[in-house]
């Protein structure tokens, strides 16, 4: 992706302060705002100094516990509360700045948002609640059932589309959220915890279903969660909260291997690197001098997929990228160090 | 030692008891006016008479305590003079209004940080600190200031309900004069624009229960009505030239119709069980005879039910939108639920006269309350993420309200329709006092005959309605709804295209009925019932109505004196309990009145005024703070500025006396009946009938047993107000978490245990819900029992019912009785909303 390019959703300084005299106490404060000084004062913070970028077709994935303020940048970001400073730009526009029919427009055009408890109108079946914000944007009933089939199909529950949501599993349900929240074709996807309520099992498949759709419609997206294995397995970037501040964001592969504060480490540290890391964030650059195997593995894998044979070669192996050029190289003493060695030495390598 | 720490730990156990010493000790200050005060109205003549001053100076006062005697101020509050606004109000009162109500603005605006938008989110407060401001200004300042410096009075708290009767006058007689069309005399007249505005209101309300009655049970009003507004002449011009054509009169719905109705919608909304029942209901008012009036009843609900519904809805909905209204209207709904009915009466008398428009308005401020409650409650519980959900499909607010927020709230709205329509049948016998007609209206002419049996099948017959409607509208909100997209028109309007084939051949039977009118086969039925009430009254020695022969047609509708009655049955047994019970009852009703009655009755009006403050607000300050025990002595002020304190006390005697009596009788009850399955049920059962029961019902046999005394209204009190704390003993004992009973059977408790030590602490503050439930029944019921005779603020009430001047003096006191349930409410509320947030129930 490049960086010329205008991101899509941009964060500069988002602030979001809960609490009677919010806006007075942020501007004594003067941007430097000190959680428990706040709470002092009656206020929480909900989000704190977020500044980021997300381009076209990234996704980035918030994480963070219970409380770290993730749900409510989101929600700053679709205006669904209003941040309490700082600018949120969308497409380059304004939105905190926008009144109350620009924004209606704007979510029903630009955006989709897909909720950890489901939010399905009760009193609605499934074509219908997927058809609602088809319908609410004042499109004709034949056109939005249409769309709504389709939906319908892309999210593989043909056949239940009469059901009313009281008669559908979680995990059923919840792909009826993610049809609605496309229905209108938005260019950004929020999800907000959307596979949290689910069974491990459930959850599992939920996401391989989420890539599946992802690698088909290429939305830009911002996800939220509180599980780092489900931020670490879906993320092109994932940005770690903790009190309301992004305590780091970067790719999976940096996380794991450089976190930037003791909080973030604590996360790390319980990760299987080798589900984790890719060969590209690994291997050594190319050197001449060494005999390599016949054995090539592309750098996009995942260690864990070629860690036994990799392991079973005595010579170096050559990593190549997608056009079969070789691009680096890896010794299974760099794996056995990967998996099972110490964080510092790896640190310097990359 | 150990006791100085049992004390010391329990600091509200200390308070309470300085609290009881210093009452006490009170009590006993009383000295030469106690024999004044335990016999009613003593002081105040006494005081009428010259006997005792009313009140003494300071020097005398302090004299008097000590020599252990209370100053007669603080035995009887005296009345008290202020300064009434309405004879002048100088520009300075003003000016200290403006000031105040400004001053109290500001603050809040000085206090707020995001002062833009001050005004979209504090409108609200102009208005109630301005109304402090007026109230500060206009009338407490001078009130003050004549107090401290004596100057000439010009009015006394007494006289305000004479004031509001003025103001009442002054608003439809005199308030902005406008020409009113009088189309009877074709004329102008000079109205007031409320009276013609209120007018306006009730002749529409009356044109839509004639119309819908006149569907139900035929009849020619509403054409003449028509007629009236859109042909050249009188009404009743036309009518007379178009007597007899077919357009001139509506026909009555074949009873059959409304019964098959019945039986489709019910099985439409649950199934053949509701179906039977609906039937069922309809069949029984038809045999009872009872099916005109029932129509009657029916007709008025139908326009009183959906107006409240809807004005319910309206209400809700704004006061979710917006925290303003919510607050503004909170204590409305309060009052307006706590006001006895009566007292609501007079105002709509004053404003909209008499008749079934009335009843309907009535009914309306009654029912409307639950309604706002259920719908703001029902929008409050919608999950917030359906409500972004919406937001995010861009919805605009409408769209949000009608397509997201309704119908996600959509049972607790129509349980909030249930509730409306069990409120209009409970005004269904209150109304009729002021015009409305049916079964109600029935049910007190029965009442006024001492005609029990009657009475009772009345009642019964409202409690039909009642249930029938009740299941119905549960069902309603409980059914869910059902795709039917995919079905053909024929399959999915199948029950209305069945309606519509029922309908059609119902009228013609009941066409074809009368053309047969006198013909064998009716004359047959009426031979035959005919025969069978002969026979009955042979049995029980009663005169029979005379019947026309032949006049019936079966098919269309079976009039009043062909139904059946189980009267004789009724008035036998009642008869027979007078004749066989006298004497046993009237020892038990001696010894009750002597020995408990009389003495309690005194105790309550030997208390000083002080006393009663230092008592009530002193429980309120141990329960809820310094803020609990300013509203209830606020209450409580009420009550003793206006000359019914001794009236309130009265009130308060009956009171508490049946609320102690029923709430032992139903917590022992409900303990005993929880521990069966069948028996919860009975009992559930037995509850919600007598709930639903008319109580006007209560009051003949209690005063047939029991004659005219305190000890009849106390019986038929405590009838009716053991309902909620039975109720609400199975309800708490139930909802005790199993998994603490498990804990209390793995410990090895006994059953008595587990009851004294595990179900009855977390039970209890549910109970005490139940209490402040009975404490309304019982209000509700002791000014009800105003009819048997009683002493009390009620008969105060029943008699302003009927005195013109009534509108002030009814709703001054309605408000001393609400003030009465409302501390009461307040107590209770805020100590089972602490002791559920302790024991981590809430």
């Amino acid at each position: 992706m490049s960086v010329q390019e205008q991101p899509v959703i941009k964060c500069d300084s988002v602030y979001k302060i809960f609490g009677e005299n919010a806006d007075k106490m942020l501007k004594l404060a003067g941007g430097n705002v000190d959680a428990q000084e706040f709470q002092n004062a009656g206020c929480v913070v909900g989000v704190n100094n977020a500044s980021f970028e997300v381009h076209k077709g990234e996704m980035l994935v918030v994480m963070g516990l219970s409380g770290s303020g993730k749900s409510t940048l989101l929600r700053c970001i679709s205006r669904l509360t209003d941040a309490t400073a700082g600018n949120i730009y969308i497409d380059g526009e304004d939105v905190t700045k926008m009144n109350d029919k620009e924004l209606i427009e704007l979510r029903r055009n630009k955006m989709g948002m897909v909720f950890q408890s489901f939010a399905l109108l009760p009193h609605k079946t499934v074509l219908e609640n997927i058809a609602f914000p088809l319908q609410v944007k004042g499109n004709t009933l034949k056109d939005s059932m249409n769309r709504a089939m389709d939906m319908v199909e892309l999210v593989g529950l043909t056949g239940r589309e009469n059901y009313f949501p009281r008669e559908l599993s979680g995990g059923q349900q919840q792909r009826v959220g993610i049809a609605r929240s496309l229905a209108v074709e938005p260019d950004i996807w929020f999800l907000d915890e959307p596979f949290s309520a689910l069974d491990p099992l459930i959850r599992k498949e939920m996401q391989d279903e989420f890539l599946r759709l992802q690698a088909v419609l290429n939305k830009t997206i911002l996800f939220v969660t509180h599980d780092f294995d489900e931020a670490i397995r879906l993320a092109d970037r994932v940005a770690i909260m903790k009190d309301g501040i992004i305590e780091q964001i970067d790719t999976p592969a940096n996380i794991v291997l450089n976190p930037a504060t003791d909080y973030v480490r604590k996360f790390t540290e319980e990760v299987p690197r080798e589900k984790v890391l890719k060969i590209i964030s690994v291997m050594d650059p190319v050197d001449g001098g060494i005999e390599l195997s016949d054995f090539k593995v592309s750098q996009d894998a995942i260690i864990e997929t070629v860690a036994e044979r990799v392991l079973s070669e005595e010579k170096a192996v050559a990593v190549v990228d997608a056009d079969d050029k070789v691009v680096g190289l890896l010794h299974r003493a760099k794996v056995i160090h990967v998996l099972f060695g110490e964080n510092a030495s790896l640190e310097s390598k990359s | 030692m150990n006791y100085l720490n049992y004390f010391t730990d329990r600091p509200k156990l200390i308070q309470f008891g300085i609290v009881l010493i210093v009452f006490f000790l009170l009590m006993s200050m009383t000295g030469e006016y106690h024999d004044l005060m335990v016999q009613r109205d003593f002081f105040v003549k006494a005081v009428e008479r010259g006997n005792i001053q009313d009140s003494v100076g300071f020097f005398e006062s302090i004299r008097m305590i000590f020599s252990w005697q209370l100053p007669p101020q603080l035995v009887r509050l005296p009345e008290i003079s202020f300064w009434n606004p309405s004879v002048g109000t100088s520009f300075l009162n003003w000016l200290i209004a403006v000031f105040v109500a400004t001053g109290l603005v500001f603050n809040n605006y000085t206090k707020t940080t995001d002062k833009n938008d001050w005004f979209v989110h504090n409108w609200g407060q102009i208005f109630t600190k301005g109304f402090i401001g007026i109230l500060a200004g206009t009338i407490l300042a001078p009130t003050l200031y004549n107090w401290f410096f004596g100057e000439i009075t010009t009015s006394t708290f007494w006289d305000v309900p004479g004031y509001v009767h003025q103001y009442g006058q002054y608003l439809m007689f005199d308030f902005w004069i406008v020409d009113h069309w009088n189309p009877r005399a074709r004329r102008y007249d000079e109205w007031g624009v409320v009276r013609v505005v209120t007018r306006t209101l009730a002749d529409s309300l009356q044109f839509i229960i004639t119309l819908i009655r006149e569907i139900l049970m035929g009849g020619f009003r509403t054409i003449v009505t028509l007629a009236d507004t859109f042909s050249s002449q009188t009404g009743w011009d036309w009518m007379g030239e178009n007597k007899g054509q077919w357009y001139a009169s509506i026909p009555a719905l074949p009873w059959t119709v409304l019964t098959a109705g019945a039986f489709i919608l019910g099985y439409k909304l649950e199934g053949l069980k509701l179906a039977a029942l609906a039937s069922l209901g309809c069949l029984y008012l038809l045999a009872f005879g009872q099916w005109e009036p029932a129509m009657e009843t029916l007709s008025f609900i139908l326009v009183a039910a959906p107006i409240s519904g809807i004005a319910g809805v309206i209400w809700g909905v704004l006061a979710f939108k917006s925290k303003a209204v919510e607050k503004a209207i909170t204590p409305i709904l309060n009052v307006a639920q706590t006001l006895p009915h009566f007292s609501y009466l007079v105002p709509v008398i004053v404003f909209f006269g008499l008749g079934d428009h009335a009843g309907a308005i009535a009914t309306i401020i009654f029912a409307t309350p639950p309604m706002v409650r259920l719908t703001l409650l029902g929008l409050k519980k919608v999950p917030p993420e359906v409500v972004e959900a919406g937001m995010m499909s861009g919805c605009k607010n409408y769209q949000l309200l009608f397509k997201v927020l309704i119908p996600t709230a959509r049972y607790d709205i129509l349980i909030g329709v249930n509730q409306v329509i069990m409120q209009c049948l409970a005004m269904a016998v209150i109304a009729s006092l002021i015009g409305a007609k049916g079964l109600g209206f029935n049910l007190l002419l029965a009442l006024n005959q001492l005609r029990i049996g009657q009475a009772l099948e009345l009642g019964i017959c409202i409690v039909v309605i009642a249930v029938v409607l009740d299941k119905l509208s549960l069902a309603w909100a409980n059914k869910q709804k059902d795709y039917f997209a995919d079905l053909s028109f024929v399959e999915r309007n199948k029950t209305g295209l069945l309606f519509v084939a029922i309908f059609f051949v119902a009228c013609l039977l009941a066409w074809a009925g009368t053309t047969l009118v006198g013909g064998t086969v009716f004359n047959f039925i009426d031979q035959m019932i005919n025969g069978m009430r002969s026979g009955l009254a042979g049995v029980f020695d009663i005169t029979l109505y005379p019947i026309k022969e032949g006049a019936s047609n079966y098919l269309w509708s079976v009039p009043h004196n062909m139904g059946i009655t189980t009267e004789p049955f009724w008035q036998g047994g009642v008869d027979w309990m007078v004749v066989n019970w006298a004497t046993d009852i009237k020892v038990f009703n001696n010894w009750l009145l002597i020995e408990v009655l009389m003495p309690m009755k005194g105790a309550f009006l030997a208390m000083p005024v002080i006393a009663t403050f230092v008592l009530f607000m002193g429980i309120a300050y141990i329960i809820g703070g310094v803020r609990s025990s300013l509203i209830i002595g606020g209450f409580l002020l009420f009550m003793a500025l206006t000359e019914w304190w001794e009236r309130a006390l009265i009130s308060m005697y009956m009171t508490t006396f049946a609320v102690i009596v029923s709430v032992i009788m139903g917590t022992i009850v409900g303990a005993i009946a929880v521990q069966n399955k069948r028996a919860t049920k009975v009992i559930l059962l037995i509850c919600d009938t007598f709930q639903v029961l008319p109580s006007f019902i209560y009051l003949i046999p209690v005063i047939m047993l029991f004659g005219i005394n305190d000890t009849a209204v106390l019986i038929a009190v405590m009838v009716y107000a053991v309902i909620p704390p039975t109720r609400y003993t199975i309800e708490g004992l139930r909802s005790v978490p199993e998994s603490l009973l498990d804990a209390g059977h793995m410990s090895g408790a006994t059953k008595l245990q587990r009851m004294i030590q595990i179900e009855f602490p977390l039970a209890f503050p549910h109970i005490m819900l139940g209490v402040n439930q009975c404490v309304a029944f019982a209000l509700f019921m002791v000014v009800i029992g105003a009819f048997i005779g009683t002493d009390d603020l009620g008969q105060l009430i029943l008699g302003a019912l009927s005195d013109k001047k009534g509108i002030g003096t009814g709703l001054m006191l309605g408000f001393c009785i609400a003030f009465i349930g409302l501390a009461v409410d307040n107590l209770i509320q805020v100590w089972s909303k602490k002791r559920k947030a302790e024991l981590g129930l809430a």
